[in-house]
């Protein structure tokens, strides 16, 4: 761990910081001994794997664990004129109230959940300022004007009086920010800030917050678990690992050399843009000639979904005039932000949601008037993998049974009893140890689970299997791995695949093909070579300049292009 | 109700039964309540199936081998409540309403649960007009007074006067009428939400029909709630067949024995200084209802992983401040299952002590 530096530069300093939960199952240590410190205007991100304590470590800085939290150690926290020094953990509720706001501050990772939808943003920003200290209804608005200019919100007289569902997710993020700057705080604690937004967005609200700590000096303690984001941003970065900070070292260093194991296998599990490539190219060599006459597996032809509005209200187009095609053997990347219809897609291929207009052929059947018992027989040739895993198990059935329910209701076996042995077989595949088979759900890791969801989908050995954002609730780690897997059997299987996601790095790995959406519309289309090599279409270039890299060098150039794409466009 | 007698001899299995896994679960007050709730349940269940052997006389016995009983006869001697008015003995009297009162919540919740399950699943996995029709019709049900509605069904089931079997049944079915509406909400709402989980959506995917989707996948989900609703039920159905015997709707002393209808007939007594006739019978009926209602309100108390937890950190604050100063804590305090459960009385005493 690195010495604890006590001088007039340190902002925050977190001394062998020790906390457990009381939860249903015993005493649970969160976090371990961890030993930090923050300087003024530095970032320091915090990484780590869901259950790592990097969140648990941030709350403590902010006296905002519940009840059920027991903390040791110190977290001792000065002010931004360096006046007074407090260790929050021994602070009485009052202090706390005071020194939360002025000291320190917090951006939360929704920013839809984080504001009261009843108020107006202007007012929340003002009960922040009155909170401390006596200022005026019309000193307070001229802050929360002034501050709501500096977070780049345009009009900020005007838009002071909107509610949050006026704003937009990133604007709502900035309004937020806003509220953490008001009053100038010497150190803002910001929880994933950017995991709850699209890409480009991302890439806007990071440049806001290297603007706090630029212009208004504030330091940063960033909680993410995106190396991307942790390139772009952070000046030094602590890598925590069950409850311990296992690495120390800035940016630079931390990416370049990464000392600990844990940080190294963290590092190389992370994916890139340009991995597939290579990949790619290999299959599409090892093609027959007459693979590309077959009869393709799903045909859309000029593709439009419209759910219906509320009374006298138009409908919402999800996906309008989109065509594409599914050869069999092959996997299609569909890559698209939050709502540009891209599991809408997902769900119509799979007979979910109804076609309004156009065509869309799955396996030879039309889905424009779609009637279930008609559609059923081709039912056991579709596979679909759920983006959580953690939902899409029947949390009273076992996992063997989950597996064979695909297997029963085909009438490929009489029970779950008796489709056991192929379900093993079926475990194997995905390997997963055929003991797990008797285990529920909620026993299995989020991993594991994604994998008997694999398991489940290919029981059938369909011909064509959807994958929807299999991995996006997944870690890096263990996103890695699936995504091997995933890879590994459709070789074996030789299944088409619809491949989901809004990560492009992800979609790369594994795809023949790769389709961007765009409000609806198919804006590109190509090889990964095609669309991530040589981008086309201005939204697949902001897109794949949003992205950012797990490379603090590379991620300041892209950074760079960005900001000139931006300016053009 | 009667499982809970069964003592816990293999955790894993039984442990998942509802009321005794809720039983592992609680700590504190709450685990005192749900005690005590289950102490006077069960005695309630055990003296209605055990009042032949147990009441020293019949329900409708006026004379025993020393000729008549002779009406209001204080307590002691040959009876230990006393007589009524009507000349009965009032101890047999009170252990014989237990069987009635048991044998009217049987079958009023056995009525309702399956007509409530079955059309609140129904209703809530198909939607539509035939989800907006019974919806309407619930509320309409709701809207009707309870009370007014059983004395209705008991004059159209039996003419108000009647039987055993006939009395019970209308009071019963009257009860089930009110309950339907209950169960159909908890098992359409769940439902509605169950419908859209992932993992129905992957059953449609997957081919299976609406039946074994409703069966296999939504109606096991759906039913958590209901060992609490069948307790607070429970609860309501004693009242409304007292109420309906106080009213004079209940079954003739001769049919069976009924405790609001002894209340009924005590009413002159209480002014004239014989207490024993109305306090007994009255009694009885409290002491159930608060038995019934303390299992069901503790059962709700633990169904809600935030009332729970916060008075579980109460009683357990001690313990994770003791392991969190042992390097390794976690290790050495151990998955808290059977560690908890021990001190589980000592915890009882915190918890009074503290609130």
């Amino acid at each position: 761990m690195s010495d604890i530096r006590t001088d007039q530069q340190t902002i925050l300093r977190i001394d062998d910081l020790g906390v457990s939960f009381s939860t249903d199952a015993g005493a649970v240590r969160a976090v371990d001994g961890v030993t930090l410190s923050v300087r003024r205007g530095e970032v320091l991100a915090i990484v780590g794997e869901s259950g790592s304590g990097k969140t648990v470590t941030a709350k403590t800085i902010l006296g905002l664990l519940p009840e059920t939290a027991v903390s040791e150690g110190a977290v001792i926290l000065t002010s931004r004129d360096g006046a007074s020094e407090n260790n929050v953990i021994a602070l009485s509720r009052q202090r706390l109230r005071q020194v939360r706001g002025t000291d320190v501050s917090m951006v939360f990772q929704e920013p839809s959940t984080a504001l009261n939808p009843v108020y107006t943003v202007g007012w929340q920003i003002m009960e922040g300022i009155r909170a401390h200290g006596t200022v005026s209804r019309a000193d307070a608005r001229k802050k929360a004007i002034e501050i709501l200019g500096r977070v780049g919100i345009p009009d900020p007289e005007v838009r002071v009086n909107y509610y949050p569902h006026q704003f937009s997710g990133g604007q709502k993020q900035r309004v937020v920010i806003a509220m953490a700057l008001v009053l100038e705080p010497g150190l803002i604690v910001a929880d994933e800030p950017t995991t709850a937004l699209d890409v480009t967005v991302q890439a806007e609200i990071l440049d806001l917050l290297r603007r706090c700590r630029d212009e208004f000096g504030t330091a940063i303690v960033l909680i993410t678990h995106n190396m991307g984001v942790v390139a772009d941003l952070a000046d030094r970065v602590a890598v925590m690992y069950q409850g311990k900070v296992v690495e120390e070292a800035d940016a630079q260093t931390l990416f370049s050399s990464p000392q600990d194991p844990y940080t190294q296998k963290l590092l190389a599990a992370v994916p890139y843009v340009g991995q597939g490539v290579v990949r790619a190219a290999e299959r599409a060599e090892a093609r027959s000639p007459e693979w590309a006459a077959q009869t393709p597996v799903v045909v859309a032809d000029n593709l439009r979904i419209q759910y219906p509005g509320r009374l006298g209200r138009p409908g919402f187009v999800a996906v309008d005039g989109v065509s594409f095609s599914i050869r069999p053997g092959e996997v299609l990347g569909l890559v698209g932000e939050s709502g540009s219809g891209k599991t809408t897609i997902g769900r119509a291929i799979a007979g979910l949601t109804r076609v309004t207009d156009g065509s869309l052929t799955v396996l030879g059947h039309e889905m424009n008037g779609f009637k279930e018992r008609r559609f059923k027989h081709l039912r056991s040739d579709i596979g679909f993998v759920f983006q959580d895993p953690a939902s899409s198990f029947n949390p009273l059935l076992t996992i063997a049974d989950c597996v064979a329910e695909p297997l029963v209701v085909h009438g490929r076996a009489a029970n779950p009893r008796a489709a056991r042995a192929r379900v093993d077989e079926l475990l194997e595949a995905v390997q997963l140890p055929r003991a797990f088979g008797d285990r529920f759900p909620h026993e299995l890791s989020g991993g594991q689970r994604q994998r008997a969801s694999l398991a489940r989908a290919l029981a059938l050995e369909p011909a064509l299997l959807i994958a929807d954002e299999p991995t996006s609730a997944l870690d890096v780690s263990v996103q890695a791995r699936v995504l091997e897997l995933f890879a590994e059997l459709q070789r074996e299987f030789g299944f088409a695949a619809l491949f989901i996601s809004h990560d492009l790095a992800v979609v790369d790995i594994l795809a023949d093909r790769i389709a961007v959406l765009y409000h609806g519309r198919l804006v590109e289309e190509g090889t990964g070579a095609q669309v991530l090599g040589s981008p086309r279409d201005p939204y697949t270039q902001r897109l794949l300049a949003s992205l950012p890299v797990p490379d603090p060098a590379a991620q300041a150039k892209r950074r760079d292009e960005l900001r000139r794409l931006r300016a053009a466009g | 109700m009667t499982r809970i007698d069964s003592p816990p001899r293999r955790p894993s299995r039984l442990a998942r039964l509802p009321i005794i896994h809720q039983l592992h679960q609680s700590v504190g007050l709450q685990r005192g309540m749900l005690v005590a709730g289950l102490v006077i349940t069960a005695l309630f269940v055990l003296t209605a199936i055990l009042a032949p052997l147990v009441a020293p006389y019949g329900y409708s016995q006026l004379r025993g081998p020393d000729g008549v009983f002779g009406a209001q006869q204080p307590p002691g001697g040959a009876h230990l409540f006393g007589t009524t008015v009507g000349g009965y003995d009032v101890l047999s009297r009170v252990l014989w309403g237990a069987q009635t009162a048991l044998f009217v919540i049987v079958v009023a919740v056995l009525l309702s649960i399956f007509a409530g399950v079955f059309l609140g699943l129904v209703s809530g996995y198909f939607g539509g007009w035939l989800d907006r029709v019974l919806v309407v019709v619930c509320d309409a049900v709701y809207a009707f007074p309870s009370l007014l509605l059983a004395i209705v069904m008991s004059i159209v089931i039996s003419g108000g006067k009647s039987d055993l079997v006939g009395g019970v049944m209308a009071a019963a079915i009257s009860i089930t009428v009110v309950f339907i509406p209950q169960y159909f909400r908890v098992i359409r709402a769940e439902t509605v939400r169950i419908k859209s989980e992932a993992y129905v959506e992957s059953a449609r995917v997957l081919g299976s029909g609406n039946i074994r989707i409703m069966v296999r996948h939504v109606l096991r989900n759906a039913t958590r709630t209901l060992p609490l609703i069948f307790t607070l039920n429970s609860s309501e159905a004693i009242l409304t067949l007292a109420g309906l015997g106080f009213l004079g709707f209940g079954i003739e002393p001769t049919a069976a024995s009924e405790w609001g209808y002894d209340l009924n007939k005590a009413i002159s007594d209480v002014s004239s200084g014989i207490w024993w006739t109305s306090l007994f019978p009255g009694l009885a009926i409290v002491l159930v209802v608060m038995g019934i209602t303390l299992v069901g309100e503790s059962l709700n108390d633990l169904a809600d992983p935030r009332l729970r937890g916060r008075r579980a950190v109460g009683a357990n604050a001690g313990l994770v401040a003791e392991t969190s100063v042992v390097p390794g804590g976690t290790l050495t305090a151990g998955p808290g299952g059977l560690g908890g459960l021990e001190s589980g009385p000592l915890h009882t005493n915190d918890g009074e002590a503290t609130s």
